[in-house]
């Protein structure tokens, strides 16, 4: 499974930097999604998990010229010698088929971290604590994601539980293809500002299909030739420059490790 | 010499493999027994005349709506149609106490493992029996066995130690028995397929 073929579609995203306001709405409605537990206590930056992290950045000029820009970053579903699928001694990473989203499978992970050393875009998280929610959220937990336990590594899969849920839903009609409107992550949904398109890569009538073909629109480190599925986009020269350093040095809240 | 020394060697030896054949599985798995003793052959037959759709259906959302609710035999079971003890128990225990019945599921896939029964059963037309055996015409059920350790149902690990003349719904449901049907039918996977 850790042979590279082309999947049947390219699912992938757009997100407009210009619009992002940094409300980290994206990062709460995938945590509630994907049964990501509230951080433990003790954690900090380098030891809690989510799947979406907002990343802030500015263009390191004094006031009253400063500007920031923020940039969502989940799981960028590398295409091209996906670095995290080849580290893992378990096979428990591979691409799929259908939608050529990266997986995780966090009952076949043994907690080593290859993956997370490998991957450039610090997409990746490992359970150091054992999942605990308050006790009235267990009961409003996603059924249609499993949690994971302490020691593996998560992270994002577009919501691949709504692909399931879309392709269930296409096959009870008798289709063997989903409507693409069916099938949308949680925090495409959630963003307040529209900032973010969702779909497949591939399908030249799509929408994301589209808009990624934009002049102003880049990928994280784009010289490493992963071949991202998230593009972002933005009007602003330095933000996209932006794009060619660690996103996770820029001057920012955040400092991983 | 040689042979009498053999002898009670080969008996001892039958003795432990034969006993272990029998008591191994017996040992290994914990038997629970259904909370009411459902008939799936009175219920599909010519007098009662319900076919599988009646209780068990696919809805448009792409969900199956797997063992029925209380509400499905309610109708039929305010008062008892009959003489059975069975069907008693049923009415003062569930039906008059609107509790639902908490059936145990053969074919339970552990909490990580993603099925849907709408690709195979309307996309490939594949039957019930397949997968579930003649559970569909059983008159009886039988215990529901899980494996102390492991604590999966018996119906995913398979009953054949040897898969000699075993069903193909008799070697189980685990992740190869998936798999081997896919690859037959060319069906395209990757991990994400069957795990959530
Ligand atoms: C009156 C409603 C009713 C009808 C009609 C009915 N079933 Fe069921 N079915 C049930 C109930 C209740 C259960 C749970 C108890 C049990 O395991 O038998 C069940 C369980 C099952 C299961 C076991 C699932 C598991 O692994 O535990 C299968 C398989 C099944 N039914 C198949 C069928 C088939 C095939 C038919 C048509 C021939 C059918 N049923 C008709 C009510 C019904
Ligand atoms: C369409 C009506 C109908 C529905 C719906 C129905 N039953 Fe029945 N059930 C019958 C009839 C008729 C009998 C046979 C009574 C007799 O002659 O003893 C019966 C008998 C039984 C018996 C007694 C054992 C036996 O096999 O004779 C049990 C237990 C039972 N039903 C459980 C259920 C459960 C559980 C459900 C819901 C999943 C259900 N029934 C739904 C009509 C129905
Ligand atoms: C390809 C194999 C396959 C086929 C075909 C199949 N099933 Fe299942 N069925 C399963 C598996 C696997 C499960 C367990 C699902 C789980 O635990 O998530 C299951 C679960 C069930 C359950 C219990 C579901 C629940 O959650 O309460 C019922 C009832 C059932 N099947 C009935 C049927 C009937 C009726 C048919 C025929 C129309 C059928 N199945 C066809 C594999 C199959
Ligand atoms: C008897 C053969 C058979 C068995 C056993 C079987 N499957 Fe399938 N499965 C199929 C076929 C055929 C399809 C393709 C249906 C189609 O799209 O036409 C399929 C499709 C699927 C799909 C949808 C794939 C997609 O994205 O289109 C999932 C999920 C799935 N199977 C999971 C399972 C799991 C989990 C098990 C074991 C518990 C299982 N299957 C056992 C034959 C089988
Ligand atoms: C065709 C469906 C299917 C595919 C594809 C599949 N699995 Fe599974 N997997 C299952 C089923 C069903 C089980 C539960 C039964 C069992 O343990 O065999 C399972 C169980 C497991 C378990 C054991 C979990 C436990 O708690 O015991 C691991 C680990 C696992 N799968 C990893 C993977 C990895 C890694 C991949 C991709 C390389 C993968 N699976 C692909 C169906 C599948």
């Amino acid at each position: 499974m850790a042979t590279e073929q082309k999947p049947k579609s390219r699912f992938g995203m757009v997100i407009d930097l210009d619009r992002c306001n940094g409300c980290g709405a994206c990062a709460a409605a995938c945590a509630v999604e994907n049964n990501v537990p509230p951080a433990h206590p003790t954690a900090t930056d380098r030891t809690g998990l989510t799947w979406m992290r907002v990343y802030r950045a500015d263009n390191r000029r004094p006031f009253p010229d400063n500007r920031s820009v923020y940039f969502p970053v989940s799981c960028q579903h590398c295409g091209n010698h996906t670095p995290c699928m080849a580290v893992c001694p378990q096979n428990a990473v591979d691409i799929n088929p259908e939608t050529g989203v990266v997986s995780q499978i966090p009952v076949r992970c043994l907690g080593c971290r290859y993956c997370m050393a490998a991957c450039p875009f610090h997409a990746r998280y490992f359970n150091w604590f054992d999942p605990k929610w308050p006790h009235e959220m267990e009961n409003a937990l996603n059924p249609d994601v499993s949690v994971r336990m302490r020691g593996v590594v998560e992270k994002c899969n577009f919501c691949h539980s709504r692909w399931q849920a879309a392709v269930a839903r296409a096959a009870a009609n008798g289709n063997h293809d989903i409507d693409p409107a069916d099938y949308v992550p949680a925090c495409v949904e959630a963003c307040p500002e529209k900032a973010m398109t969702f779909g497949n890569l591939d399908d030249p009538k799509s929408e994301v299909a589209r808009q990624s073909k934009a002049p102003i629109v880049f990928r994280l480190l784009a010289r490493l030739n992963t071949d991202p599925k998230v593009y972002y986009r933005s009007d602003r020269d330095w933000v996209r420059r932006l794009g060619d350093t660690d996103v996770a040095q820029g001057e920012s809240e955040v400092s991983r490790g | 010499m040689k042979l009498r020394g053999f002898i009670p060697f080969g008996v001892g030896l039958l003795v432990a493999l034969g006993g272990g054949w029998f008591a191994v599985p017996r040992a290994m798995y914990r038997r629970t027994e259904q909370p009411i003793q459902f008939s799936h052959k009175t219920h599909t037959s010519e007098k009662v005349g319900m076919s599988c759709q009646d209780c068990h259906s696919l809805s448009a959302d792409g969900k199956f709506s797997g063992i029925p609710r209380l509400e499905t035999c309610a109708p039929c079971h305010t008062e008892p149609q009959g003489k059975s003890a069975e069907e008693k128990r049923l009415v003062d225990e569930y039906v008059s106490k609107n509790r639902e019945i908490p059936w145990l599921v053969y074919a339970r896939q552990p909490e990580n493992v993603y099925f849907s029964h709408a690709p195979h059963i309307k996309l490939a037309g594949i039957k019930c029996e397949r997968c579930h055996g003649p559970h569909g015409s059983t008159g009886r059920l039988r215990s529901y066995e899980q494996n102390r350790i492991s604590t999966y149902a018996r119906d995913v690990e398979g009953y054949s130690l040897v898969k000699l003349n075993a069903a193909d719904w008799q070697q189980g449901m685990k992740m190869n028995d998936c798999s081997h049907c896919h690859q037959q039918r060319g069906v395209q996977e990757s991990c994400l397929t069957c795990h959530k």
